[in-house]
């Protein structure tokens, strides 16, 4: 099967999320479409799956242009999606996953639910995924779960394939079978659209790459081009992708985390006798597949977790048990992983943003009125050393790109007088530009003398800006290692296989 | 993981009540009538003596709970349901042995009467289901209940055919029921809010056109025919089961049937699982092709259709006619008996008979004079609920995505 998409262009308004878009994607071929985090490859992708309809363009399947007024539309085209988020029902089995949408039934719309596990037998079966039609799906762990997305988008016999950040949940071992499971998919015929960001995984996969930026195509390239060749393609600029920093300059362990455990409102053990030291001066890399405990532990710091047992100590002063202020005021500044959520009041302006954790003490009150000017003073002096993209401090938050955004939070947070700098995912879905600019201040923290503990998912990122990495798994540090130890070591340790 | 304390906790707690209650017995002896003229074969009145029974009643509530409080401190293990309810019937067997002590308890006038009141509760229980299972919060059973009463009074007494009432009724119902699809679906509104404001605008309608239309003209439009009671030939006449399961009216053995078809719907065919996806994750039914809107509008007014068929027991099977809020919160005792059966049909009815037995037996009680204030009685089924939803029977966990609107984005 041969799918074209011929100057595909979707609007959002104002905003064009996809310009003049071409791609051909044919049968017993992988080709990666890479772009950065809001170039517009999802966009374009539910554009091609049916969720959105395009604005401008055609949809070329063997030669007949194609309209798909619904993703059921372009199911029984033949087109087939392995979501990033999966579209996995957490209550239904493999089995009633696997067949929701195209039911195998008997008489009166009973549902053959002997049929149903069948399938989802055979097509397990041929690939050796191993998977129990009659398992609930919120029970698997996410690679298996990921399984499940690909039966159910071949069981409807899906000649395209597409695969959406297929890897961002994956440890290194899953996405290696997960690369492994896309060449099988290749040699049967199956023509394979793989979104990524992620270089290495494009240059160790794809046959044909097609790079976008700003929702344009900018250009063809070749598995066999630099990852540097890649990067800037995708970025527009020459980009450095290592981060600089000079050997730190490591003081006394001034933070101490001790036999900490704590329990999920469910009950279940969300982090298990976790110890570790961070010293002035250094960045600690906290590793793992996202779920393992991270976000448990980063809130325990902060004291927003419940049923927490241990000890947190910051320059010899216990944490836990204090309130959320107490710890702040202690010195801890905290970036959270989701900053639109957790970091910032979405329809706050910028200056309102920056105070939040300051809004009743000098400078910004005196009493109980604040002191307005003395605030946009302070904002305009950070929309400038910070160099915030916003038409003014009384843009609402809402209003700023991701990478704007995680300015804002970090302005407000290294302002004040840090004794300890906690942050997770700082760089989660900001562009290349941004990402750079946060690390050089992760870094610069750092240098000051503090000690840092950063949370990250992605393994380049850990060992990139980390001078010591733990990894942990099931809420335990399993390892903590140097930045140098190899790739294949580290991913064993994600997989909580420990050395 | 650790389990749960709530369990043995509340067990121990309820046999300290039940405990305080084995000095009040009074009375020597405990008659259980169970024959009705009607039966294969005459069975005698069971006479039991009250004490006795009280303490071996009080000897299986005691070993429940340490068997509860065995396997959650030691074996760090689930209390099996068949405990709990061993321990429930216990409880119900003391209290009515302390209530009827000395006196005749005719237990299959009881238990018919209480399959009766259970009726509307068990249809409004499955419109909740329908609804809540494809993710529609369905605060308005009471409006759907409500609205099915009054329509079938007014339409079966004009027409002066029950069949034609209750199809008037499931239609009044579905009606209600589309009012909230649409402002939860298409215009977004809290749904809890909807809910409340529907029951508010269905209480104000119906009362107000009970006083302006039907008052004036009562032989008219207020005096519909009522349900005549139908009894199955042999099964109506096995003791117990017999008068109580097969000597009822039309819309008793209706409801048996909606309760099997809407069980069997939602989870032996393909509707009911795609109705269910929607319920639980509309965006992954939306990516394979399935219409969540569409599922949204037909699951929430089949729903309101029973509803409403439920309604007209209350003006033809119980009163004979319309009269002002005369459902009297069984829409929302139903809401109870739905998340008290977890949202599924068959347990949530079983809730519902728990809650008809509760409210009969007041009845059944001011008859033979008992030491309780019924009023007392009338607070047993909210009791219930508020046990249930707080935890003690497992987990109560409902539907995914109730309560949210779906936006295509």
């Amino acid at each position: 099967m041969r799918l074209e998409l011929k100057g595909i262009t979707k609007k959002f308004g104002d905003f064009t999320a996809n310009d003049q878009i071409d791609l051909v994607a044919e049968s017993g071929e992988i080709h990666c479409l890479l772009g950065e985090n809001g170039a517009g490859k999802s966009t374009l992708m539910n554009v091609l799956y049916g969720l959105y309809q395009a604005d401008g363009g055609e949809i070329v399947l063997d030669g007949k242009p194609t309209v798909f007024a619904g993703p059921g539309e372009a199911m029984k085209a033949g087109i087939g999606m392995v979501h990033q988020h999966f579209m996995l029902i957490p209550v239904f089995t493999v089995a009633e996953n696997v067949i929701l949408g195209h039911e195998p039934t008997k008489a009166l719309g009973f549902l053959d639910v002997d049929k149903a596990r069948e399938l989802v037998r055979e097509i397990s079966e041929r690939f050796g995924f191993d998977i129990d039609p009659d398992a609930v799906v919120g029970d698997l762990p996410v690679g298996v779960q990921q399984r499940v997305e690909i039966i159910k988008a071949l069981i409807s016999d899906a000649q395209v394939l597409i695969f959406d950040e297929p890897t961002a949940v994956l440890t290194p071992q899953e996405t290696d079978e997960l690369m492994q499971i896309m060449r099988q998919l290749k040699d049967e015929g199956k023509a394979i659209v793989f979104i990524t960001h992620k270089l290495r995984e494009v240059k160790e996969v794809a046959d044909k790459i097609t790079v976008i930026r700003l929702g344009k195509v900018v250009g063809q390239a070749k598995p066999s081009d630099s990852s540097e060749q890649l990067a800037s393609m995708m970025v527009g600029r020459e980009v450095d992708l290592s981060v600089d920093k000079q050997p730190a300059q490591l003081g006394e362990a001034s933070f101490q985390v001790k036999n900490l455990t704590a329990f999920s409102a469910q009950g279940s053990k969300v982090l298990d006798d976790v110890s570790f030291e961070v010293q002035r001066g250094e960045i600690f890399v906290i590793a793992g597949v996202q779920g393992n405990g991270q976000t448990e532990l980063a809130e325990s710091i902060l004291g927003i977790q419940d049923k927490v047992s241990g000890s947190i100590k910051l320059e010899g002063k216990e944490l836990l048990g204090r309130s959320v202020k107490n710890v702040l005021d202690s010195g801890v500044g905290f970036v959270p992983e989701d900053r639109t959520e957790d970091g910032l009041v979405a329809d706050f302006t910028i200056a309102e943003n920056l105070m939040l954790d300051r809004s009743d003490r000098p400078p910004f009150a005196k009493g109980i009125q604040l002191q307005l000017k003395k605030l946009h003073e302070f904002a305009e002096e950070k929309l400038k050393s910070y160099d915030i993209r916003a038409q003014s401090i009384f843009s609402k938050a809402r209003q700023l790109s991701g990478g704007n955004q995680q300015k804002v939070v970090l302005a407000r947070e290294l302002s004040r007088d840090l004794k300890l700098l906690v942050a997770s995912q700082p760089t989660r879905g900001l562009d290349v530009g941004s990402i750079e600019f946060v690390h050089e201040q992760i870094v610069a923290a750092r240098d000051s003398g503090i000690p840092v503990v950063i949370i990250a998912t992605e393994l380049d990122e850990a060992t990139q800006l980390g001078d010591r990495v733990a990894v942990m798994y099931k809420g335990k540090i399993v390892g903590i290692v140097s930045p140098e130890t190899p790739r294949e070591e580290l991913g064993k340790l994600m997989a909580g296989i420990s050395a | 993981m650790k389990q749960s304390k709530k369990t043995p906790i509340a067990l121990m707690l309820l046999l300290a009540v039940a405990s305080l209650i084995i000095p009040n017995v009074q009375g020597q002896q405990l008659e259980v009538r169970v024959a009705t003229g009607t039966d294969l074969f005459p069975i005698p009145n069971i006479i039991l003596p009250s004490q006795g029974f009280v303490a071996v009643m009080l000897i299986l509530m005691l070993a429940m709970t340490a068997l509860s409080v065995y396997l959650t401190f030691v074996r760090n293990r689930k209390t099996p349901l068949i405990a709990v309810i061993a321990f429930g019937f216990g409880l119900v067997m003391t209290v009515l042995t302390w209530l009827f002590s000395g006196a005749t308890m005719g237990i299959t006038t009881l238990l018919a009467g209480s399959l009766a009141l259970a009726v509307p509760l068990i249809f409004g229980s499955l419109s909740g289901a329908l609804s809540e299972r494809v993710g529609i919060i369905n605060i308005a059973i009471e409006g759907q209940l409500l609205a099915g009463a009054f329509t079938s009074a007014l339409v079966a007494s004009v027409t002066d055919s029950v069949l034609i009432g209750i199809f008037a009724a499931m239609i009044a119902g579905s009606l209600v029921a589309a009012i909230l699809a649409v402002f939860s679906i298409k215009y977004l509104v809290d749904q809890i809010i909807t809910g409340v404001v529907i029951n508010v605008l269905i209480i104000g309608l119906t009362s107000f056109l009970f006083s302006t239309l039907l008052a004036d003209n009562i032989s008219i439009l207020n005096q519909p025919p009522r349900f005549e009671r139908i009894s199955i030939p042999l099964l109506s006449q096995i003791p117990i089961a017999g008068p109580v399961l097969f000597n009822q009216t039309l819309i008793v053995y209706l409801m048996y049937l909606a309760v099997a078809g809407v069980f069997l719907a939602l989870f032996k065919t393909r509707w009911g699982l795609r109705l269910r996806s929607v319920g639980e994750y509309p965006k992954a039914s939306d990516t394979v092709g399935i219409n969540v809107f569409r599922t949204r509008y037909m699951s929430v007014m089949i729903g309101g259709a029973l509803a409403g068929l439920g309604g007209s027991f209350f003006t033809l099977g119980q009163v004979g006619a319309f009269g002002k809020e005369m459902t009297n919160g069984a829409g929302y005792i139903a809401l109870a008996a739905l998340i008290f059966g977890r949202w599924n049909p068959i347990y949530a009815a079983m809730a519902a008979l728990l809650f008809g037995f509760a409210l009969n037996l007041q009845y059944a009680l001011q008859i033979v004079g008992s030491p309780l204030p019924s009023e007392f009685l009338l607070m047993l089924p909210y009791v219930l609920t508020v046990v249930a939803v707080a935890g003690l029977v497992g987990k109560v966990r409902g539907p995914a995505a109730a309560g949210k609107p779906y936006v295509k984005s």
